[in-house]
């Protein structure tokens, strides 16, 4: 066990230190040299392309972040209080099952659904609506990650709601509190860390993703992975540099999240 | 306690929820019984025909006992890593124990290319050339986690009382382990296994780092998708697939009545 960790830490530890390092730009082998050339690339003002690609990572992750949140959280509300005993078991396996069933595939679903012979022209049509160009681009991405991660979402904030005692309601209720001023004062924040728990996965995974861009996102639709993916054999000195910036992002999130006591909940 | 139109709202909430979870993966399995190698919806007509063309195709095959091999070796080393780190987890107040239980959490919170990146570069780094072995060990990394996660939960959830009473009657530690501990550990460790099996059967992203020229299923499915070839056989894999993890999902669901990644109280 203790020789599996130190391979993996070791490996971490090779990574980042690789970011300092430079390749020989001939054989394009790794030279160990410290530099921050690597970084002066990446942070560069005169050249904006690494930080637009980083913005749009960022971006995309939050935006994926909250959609998942908006859906999840009256569909957990439900299924933690309100659905009997016999749908929420039912929901609970209709949420894990594409949760596990094959992440590709589940991506594939979409560019099909997308194309322009999709499913979803087809139902535009049928509605007499006019199709929905949507495939291949940066839309595409944020549909399909808010998909793919959905399930993320809802089990933990599914799991803070039901931990809330019904006395609590009705402590609030029999002090005055109408239904929405319950809701407001007692019921979100007992599980904002559920929703901060589930936020950690679907930012770090939208954040860690490149195979969706490559199969859903148009040609600007690159994210930090698929610019990491392809420089590792030209360039892996610079790849290892750019990989440590969803790591960074990470540890900040991570710090937050730790603020709101979203490790309780995890 | 909530009003009715509060809670009819919330219900058909919910059921928007479910069809759109749902909808993709019963338009992919309605794609594998298309008779034309046209994806268009709606599909012209149902056959079985491109289910004998994706059983003969030697590729498929050959990636899908690969991906079987890797499943089974990284879901059997997670086995036994995972129960071992989760006793020790629990069971002992040791120097840096928060620091493991830290650790261990990491290859599921970093994304996994950075797990791939690192492994790449210290497989390069030490000269290990890639076999399957290799993808067994980046698989390995999060299988672990799921085992220990489920574990560790069932552990946290039994009564130490328990293992006391046994050792009061008079059990030795190998007895109290066989009649005590290992009963009320057994279905967690058979969910976390079929779990840990299920996610490396699908995973892509480490894979592509640790695999060398070597393609397991879903490698496969990847290039068939990014080149657009052979997509009637993807479709036919790819429900394949959905049915395949279904099961030892539903399985180890029923067992448990968790969810492997997240512990309930």
């Amino acid at each position: 066990m203790l020789a599996f960790l130190c391979i993996y830490i070791a490996s971490l530890v090779v990574l980042f230190v690789s970011g300092f390092w430079t390749i020989d730009s001939f054989s394009g082998k790794l030279i160990h040299e410290w530099t921050l050339d690597n970084f002066e690339q990446l942070f560069s003002t005169n050249d904006p392309t690494y930080w637009r690609i980083t913005g749009r990572t960022v971006g995309i992750a939050f935006a994926v972040t909250l959609t998942d949140a908006v859906l999840a959280f009256p569909f957990a509300y439900y299924m933690a209080r309100i659905a009997s005993r016999r749908t929420r078991a039912l929901l609970f396996v209709l949420v894990l099952l594409p949760l596990w069933s094959s992440y590709l595939v589940r991506i594939y679903s979409w560019t099909t659904i997308l194309s322009k012979d999709g499913a979803l022209n087809w139902s535009l049509n049928g509605l007499g609506l006019p199709d929905a160009n949507i495939a291949f681009t940066n839309w595409a991405m944020w549909i399909v990650f808010s998909y793919v991660w959905l399930p993320f979402m809802v089990l933990p904030v599914y799991a803070a709601l039901e931990r809330i005692p019904d006395s609590y309601l009705e402590a609030s209720r029999d002090l005055g509190a109408k239904g929405f001023g319950t809701f407001r004062t007692v019921v979100l924040p007992l599980a904002l860390p559920g929703v901060v728990a589930g936020s950690i996965f679907t930012f770090s995974l939208t954040l860690g993703d490149y195979i969706t861009p490559v199969l859903v996102g148009g040609p600007s639709s690159s994210f930090i992975g698929n610019v990491v993916f392809n420089s590792i054999s030209t360039n892996i000195a610079f790849s290892a540099a750019f990989a440590t910036v969803p790591v960074m992002v990470m540890a900040i999130y991570l710090l937050i999240a730790r603020r709101l006591g979203a490790f309780e909940a995890l | 306690m909530e009003r009715q139109r509060t809670r009819i709202a919330l219900a058909l909430w919910a059921a928007l929820v479910v069809l759109f979870l749902w909808t993709p993966l019963v338009i992919i399995a309605v794609y594998a019984f298309n008779e034309s190698n046209i994806q268009s919806w709606p599909i012209s007509g149902w056959s079985l025909h491109w289910f004998r063309v994706a059983w003969h195709n030697d590729d498929a095959r050959s990636a899908i006992w690969l991906s079987m091999k890797v499943a089974l070796l990284a879901s059997g080393i997670a086995l036994v890593l995972g129960t071992m780190a989760a006793s020790a987890i629990h069971r002992f107040r040791f120097f840096g124990r928060e620091s493991i239980s830290f650790l261990l959490i990491l290859p599921i919170a970093l994304p996994g290319i950075i797990t791939g990146m690192a492994l790449n570069s210290f497989y390069v780094f030490s000269g290990l050339p890639f076999s399957i072995w290799t993808i067994v060990i980046g698989h390995a990394t999060f299988c672990v986690v799921v085992v220990y996660n489920n574990i560790l939960a069932r552990l946290r959830r039994t009564s130490p009382s328990l293992i006391e009473a046994s050792m009061d009657l008079g059990a030795d530690g190998w007895q109290t382990f066989r009649f005590v501990t290992w009963p009320i550990l057994s279905t967690a460790v058979v969910a976390g296994g079929l779990l840990a099996f299920a996610l490396s059967f699908d995973e892509v992203i480490v894979t592509t780092f640790t695999a060398g020229a070597q393609t397991t299923l879903p490698i496969f499915i990847l290039d068939n998708l990014r080149q657009g070839q052979q997509l009637p056989i993807v479709n036919v894999v790819a429900f394949v697939v959905i049915v395949a993890t279904i099961i030892p999902v539903t399985i180890s669901q029923r067992l448990t009545r968790e969810t492997g990644l997240l512990r309930r109280r």
